[in-house]
C-alpha cells in the first residue's frame, strides 16, 4: 500500500447467498454498507433458490458498488485494494461477486483478497469494538452456518472446533416458522412471537448435549422435527397450536445449546473473549442468554448490531483492511470460489 | 477507439482487443481463446490481463468493453457480463452487449451451441448477416436450420446436417456490436439472454414429518 501516513479504504464484496452486499471501511472504520437483497423473491419457495439469487447479484451489482460509493463520499480511484467472499456459499451466487471483485481490482489496478466468509462475519465486529481481543472465541450462526471457531489471529489463523452436522441454526428457525404457519425467513417472525410465549411450556431436546456427544458439535435436525411432531399431534387432536409458547420453547433450546457450547469451549480453551455473529446473532433470546452466561462465566461478550450480524459487505471489507494491515499477500488474479473453503483458509 | 470484446457464453471463453472505426473497419490486434469448461471465473480477468499484454496496452487504453449476453450456461455467462459491466464502470467506459450467437460465422446461416440438458441454443441469419429468427432453445431434432449450419459440430448428428465448426470470435463481436459503438445512446443495459427461467418449483404445501 502506498497510501502514507493512513489507513487503507477496501471496497468489500459479498454474494455468497441472497444478499448483495458492497461494503467500504477505512482501516476500522465503517463508511459504506450498501445492501440489496432477493429475500423476497426466495419467499414462497421457502428457502433461497440459487439461481434467483444470481440472477439477482448480477443486476444489482453494479448500482449496489455506486450507492456504496456514494454513501462513503469516496471516488473509486480512492479504495486501496479489493475484498471478496471467495467461499463458502453457494458458487453461482459467489461466482458473480468474485468475477466483479477482480474486474474492479484489474481496473483500479489495486490488490485482491478473496477471503473466508466465516472469518468476515468476525472481522466486522471490529468495526464497532475495536480490535479483536486475540485469541477470541466466535460463535457463527445463520441460515448457511453454525460454527464455533477459535480465532488466535484472525488474518492468518482460525481453527474450527465444532460445526452442525445436520442443519443449520437458521435453518430450523425457517422449517419451525413453516410449521408454524409463519412467514419466510423464520428468525424475526419466531423471535417476535416467542415474547408473548413461555419458554418453560415445552421441554423441547438439546441436540449433541449428552456426556458421549461431540462437545462444541451442534444437530438441529431432532429439534426441529420434535417440534414438528409436537404441533402435529395437537393438530390431529384438534387442539389449539400454542404458537408463542412453541416458538419460545424452541428458541429456548436453541439460544440455550449455542451459549452452553459457545461458553464451554471458551472455558476449556482457556479464552475469555466471546463473538457472536450470523443472523441467528440476531435473536433476541440468544443474545439475551449469552449475556447472562458469558457474565456468570466471566467472559466478555461482543455482538454487532444485527444489519452487521447478517451477510453485508462491510464485513469482506473488515477482513480485507485486516489482511492489508497484516501485510498478508493478495491472492492471484485466477483465485476461483469454493463453495465449501474450510475455515483454516482465510484468504486464498 | 480500441475496443476490447469478451465472451463467456460457451466453454470457450474470448477475450480480444480490436481497433473499431465507424467506417466498418475493425482490425483484431490480439484475440485469446481460451478453453474453460467451468472455470470462467478464474481464467477471465486473466486472459484480459494477457490480452491487453500481448497487444502492448493496458486498460487506460481502451475506450470501450463488448460483452456477449449469451445465451449460453448462466453461471459461465454471468462472470462474462458482470466482468464487462463492472470493468466499464469502474473506468467510465461504454460498455455494449450483443447477441453471442450473432459472433458465431458469418452471412446466411444457423448457429448451435451447446444449451447442456440435450438441447442446443440457436438462431438463424438472412445473407446480409442479420438476425431472421431466434435466439431460441430446442432440442436439435426440432429445429428447423436454414442455409448452411455452424456452430458446435457435435450436435451434427442429432440436427442430421453438417455442421461447420465455428466459435465466438473478436471480430463477430465486434461486427455485432457496430451499430452500438456507433450510436452509443442506443446501447441497451447488459441484460444476459437467458431464455430458460430458474429452476425452483414451489413447494406445493408443507409436508408433516409424522405418517399416521
Ligand atoms: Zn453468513
Amino acid at each position: 500500500m502506498s497510501r502514507v501516513g493512513g489507513e487503507a479504504i477496501v471496497l468489500g464484496f459479498e454474494t455468497s447467498c441472497d444478499e448483495t452486499g458492497v461494503g467500504l471501511v477505512r482501516g476500522r472504520t465503517l463508511l459504506a454498507d450498501a445492501l440489496a437483497t432477493s429475500v423476497a423473491e426466495h419467499e414462497r419457495f421457502g428457502g433461497v433458490v440459487p439461481e434467483i439469487a444470481s440472477r439477482a447479484h448480477l443486476e444489482a451489482m453494479v448500482p449496489t458498488v455506486h450507492r456504496a460509493l456514494a454513501d462513503a463520499g469516496v471516488r473509486a480511484s480512492d479504495v486501496d485494494a479489493v475484498a471478496v467472499t471467495a467461499g463458502p456459499g453457494l458458487t453461482g451466487a459467489l461466482l458473480v461477486g468474485l468475477a466483479a471483485a477482480k474486474a474492479y481490482a484489474l481496473a483500479l489496478d489495486r490488490p485482491l483478497y478473496g477471503v473466508n466468509h466465516l472469518a468476515a462475519h468476525v472481522a466486522v465486529d471490529e468495526l464497532q469494538h475495536g480490535k479483536l481481543a486475540e485469541p477470541s472465541m466466535a460463535l457463527l450462526v445463520s441460515g448457511g452456518h453454525s460454527s464455533l471457531l477459535l480465532v488466535p489471529d484472525l488474518a492468518h489463523e482460525v481453527q474450527s472446533l465444532g460445526r452442525t452436522i445436520d442443519d443449520a441454526a437458521g435453518e430450523a428457525f425457517d422449517k419451525v416458522a413453516r410449521v408454524l404457519g409463519l412467514p419466510f425467513p423464520g428468525g424475526p417472525p419466531i423471535d417476535r412471537a416467542a415474547g408473548e410465549g413461555d419458554p418453560a411450556a415445552i421441554d423441547f431436546p438439546r441436540g449433541l448435549t449428552g456426556p458421549r456427544d461431540a462437545p462444541y458439535d451442534f444437530s438441529f435436525s431432532g429439534l426441529k422435527t420434535a417440534v414438528a411432531r409436537w404441533v402435529e399431534a395437537r393438530q390431529r387432536a384438534g387442539e389449539p397450536v400454542p404458537v408463542a409458547d412453541v416458538a419460545a420453547s424452541f428458541q429456548e433450546a436453541v439460544a440455550d445449546v449455542l451459549t452452553r457450547k459457545a461458553v464451554r469451549a471458551c472455558r476449556d480453551s482457556g479464552v475469555d473473549h466471546l463473538v457472536l455473529g450470523g443472523g441467528v446473532a440476531a435473536n433476541s433470546r440468544l443474545r439475551a442468554l449469552a449475556e447472562e452466561r458469558c457474565a456468570a462465566a466471566g467472559i466478555v461478550l461482543r455482538v454487532p448490531s444485527p444489519r452487521l450480524c447478517t451477510d453485508n459487505g462491510a464485513m469482506v471489507a473488515a477482513l480485507g483492511s485486516r489482511l492489508v494491515e497484516a501485510g498478508v499477500a493478495p491472492s492471484a488474479l485466477d483465485v476461483g470460489a469454493d463453495s465449501s473453503l474450510p475455515i483454516d483458509v482465510v484468504t486464498r | 477507439m480500441l475496443v476490447l470484446a469478451l465472451d463467456t457464453a460457451t466453454p470457450t471463453l474470448v477475450a480480444g482487443l480490436a481497433r473499431w472505426s465507424p467506417d466498418g473497419t475493425t482490425e483484431v490486434l490480439v484475440e485469446r481463446a481460451v478453453p474453460s469448461g467451468n472455470r470462467h471465473a478464474e481464467l477471465l480477468t486473466v486472459a484480459v490481463t494477457d490480452a491487453l499484454r500481448g497487444a502492448g496496452r493496458s486498460l487506460a487504453d481502451v475506450d470501450a468493453v463488448v460483452t456477449g449476453l449469451g445465451p449460453g450456461p448462466f453461471t459461465g455467462l454471468r462472470v462474462g457480463v458482470v466482468t464487462a459491466a463492472a470493468l466499464a464502470d469502474a473506468r467510465g467506459l461504454l460498455v455494449v452487449g450483443v447477441c453471442s450467437l450473432d459472433a458465431v460465422g458469418s452471412g446466411g446461416r444457423t448457429v448451435v451451441t451447446d444449451a447442456r440438458r440435450k438441447e442446443v441454443y440457436w438462431a438463424v441469419y438472412a445473407a446480409d448477416g442479420s438476425r431472421t429468427r431466434g435466439p431460441g432453445v430446442v432440442r436439435p431434432e426440432e429445429l428447423e436450420v436454414a442455409g448452411p449450419v455452424v456452430g458446435d459440430a457435435r450436435f451434427a448428428e442429432r440436427l442430421r446436417v453438417e455442421v461447420t465448426p465455428a466459435e465466438v470470435t473478436t471480430a463477430g463481436l465486434l461486427r455485432a456490436a457496430a451499430p452500438q459503438l456507433a450510436d452509443p445512446s442506443s446501447a441497451a443495459p447488459l441484460v444476459p439472454l437467458y431464455l430458460r427461467r430458474p429452476d425452483a418449483v414451489p413447494p406445493t404445501s408443507y409436508k408433516p414429518v409424522t405418517t399416521t
